[in-house]
């Protein structure tokens, strides 16, 4: 007897393969868009490629978490990546000891903006406590800013989604920041990129060149480094000052 | 390859070691990437093998974040009940945080005599 369509489909939607197809398939997709799109901002394969996953799994009612079982294979490579962003960093070296004071210095102020005016604006505008907590490490890379939002009294989860939201955010308008204010040294961009948003905004500076994206993997794990170790002493007292 | 993928595995293993072991805020992977690049600088440089694989990874560094990114379906509701602090706290923060980063680099690294002009 041949199982039906249905059958088949219940069998494959409980299994891994499914969800970490769907992921290449989307990703791959997306590339395929972007390339297209001559690299059109608005067309961030990220951002694409999400859209399409909500989409077939709300289409299918397929849940997010049985999804996310397949999907977790690639999740997972988020950690080895983060190690090999050592690789770039190296070859930057020589560049970067000669800035390292301002490089610490641009990291700590522009730390700091990124985490309190996020924090500030959401709280004024009558965001949730949550989410407010949620927010604050919307700038640091994504397994960092889950770790630190836990700490705080957010939601990893959703922390997962405003990290996210805030690099598309970033590798969408950073060209235009920089175009308004004539910042054209692509170390310079690719830091500050790599301070505002994290490894999507690396990706992205990675797309721009090579030194760019050493540089913005430089800001993405000094930030992380730095916003962990900070946040949780500094934002009680924020929080208080809110009230 | 694989061994280039081990070398990453083994740092990172390092790294939740220490995180886990000393009960650090900073996530094992960032350790890790710590570690690695300390290695680095005392060996004077990666392996062919371990660049290319590390190039490799990172030139595909946005797919590894579309599983997590894709749980926005679990907050829709959240994101509708609070879309407009959200939303023009994500826009004007990630903005200004560019803005000022840039533009403060721009301005040390001008001013400071191991700028630019050297490289």
């Amino acid at each position: 007897m041949k199982p039906a369509l249905g059958e088949i489909w219940v069998y494959l939607s409980t299994t891994p393969l499914l969800g970490l197809t769907l992921t290449l398939l989307a990703y791959q997709g997306a590339l395929w868009l972007y390339r297209r799109g001559n690299h059109h901002p608005l067309l961030n394969p990220v951002m694409v490629a999400v859209a399409v996953l909500v989409l077939v799994l709300t289409l299918t009612g397929t849940p997010y978490q049985t999804y996310f079982d397949g999907a977790q294979f690639v999740h997972f490579l988020l950690g080895p990546a983060t190690v090999a962003l050592a690789i770039p960093l190296h070859a930057q070296w020589k560049r970067l000891k000669g800035m390292l004071l301002p490089l610490l210095v641009t990291l700590t102020i522009g730390s700091l903006t990124a985490a309190l005016s996020a924090v500030g604006i959401a709280a004024l505008l009558g965001a949730s406590r949550e989410s407010v907590m949620s927010m604050a490490p919307k700038s640091v890379t994504m397994p960092i800013a889950m770790g630190v939002a836990e700490r705080l009294g957010g939601l990893p989860s959703l922390t997962a989604v405003l990290v996210m939201s805030t690099g598309i955010l970033g590798a969408v308008g950073a060209r235009y920041v920089y175009r308004l204010l004539h910042i054209e040294d692509h170390a310079v961009r690719g830091f500050a990129i790599g301070i505002a948003s994290h490894g999507i905004g690396t990706a992205r500076a990675f797309q721009v060149s090579e030194q760019a994206g050493a540089f913005a993997a430089l800001a993405m794990g000094l930030n992380g480094l730095l916003t962990a170790a900070m946040l949780p002493w500094i934002l009680p007292w924020l929080e208080s000052l809110l009230r | 390859m694989i061994g280039a993928l081990t070398v990453l595995l083994v740092f990172q293993l390092i790294g939740e070691a220490f995180a886990r072991g000393l009960d650090l805020p900073i996530p094992g992977p960032v350790i890790g990437m710590g570690l690695m690049f300390a290695a680095l600088v005392l060996r004077g440089g990666p392996g062919g093998e371990l660049r290319s694989t590390a190039t490799g990874i990172l030139q595909h560094l946005s797919l590894l974040f579309i599983p997590a990114g894709t749980g926005v379906m679990l907050h829709f509701q959240r994101l509708a009940d609070e879309w407009l602090p959200l939303t023009v706290a994500l826009i004007a923060s990630t903005l200004l945080s560019i803005a000022v980063s840039a533009l403060l680099l721009h301005m040390l690294s001008r001013h400071t005599p191991h700028g630019e002009d050297r490289s």
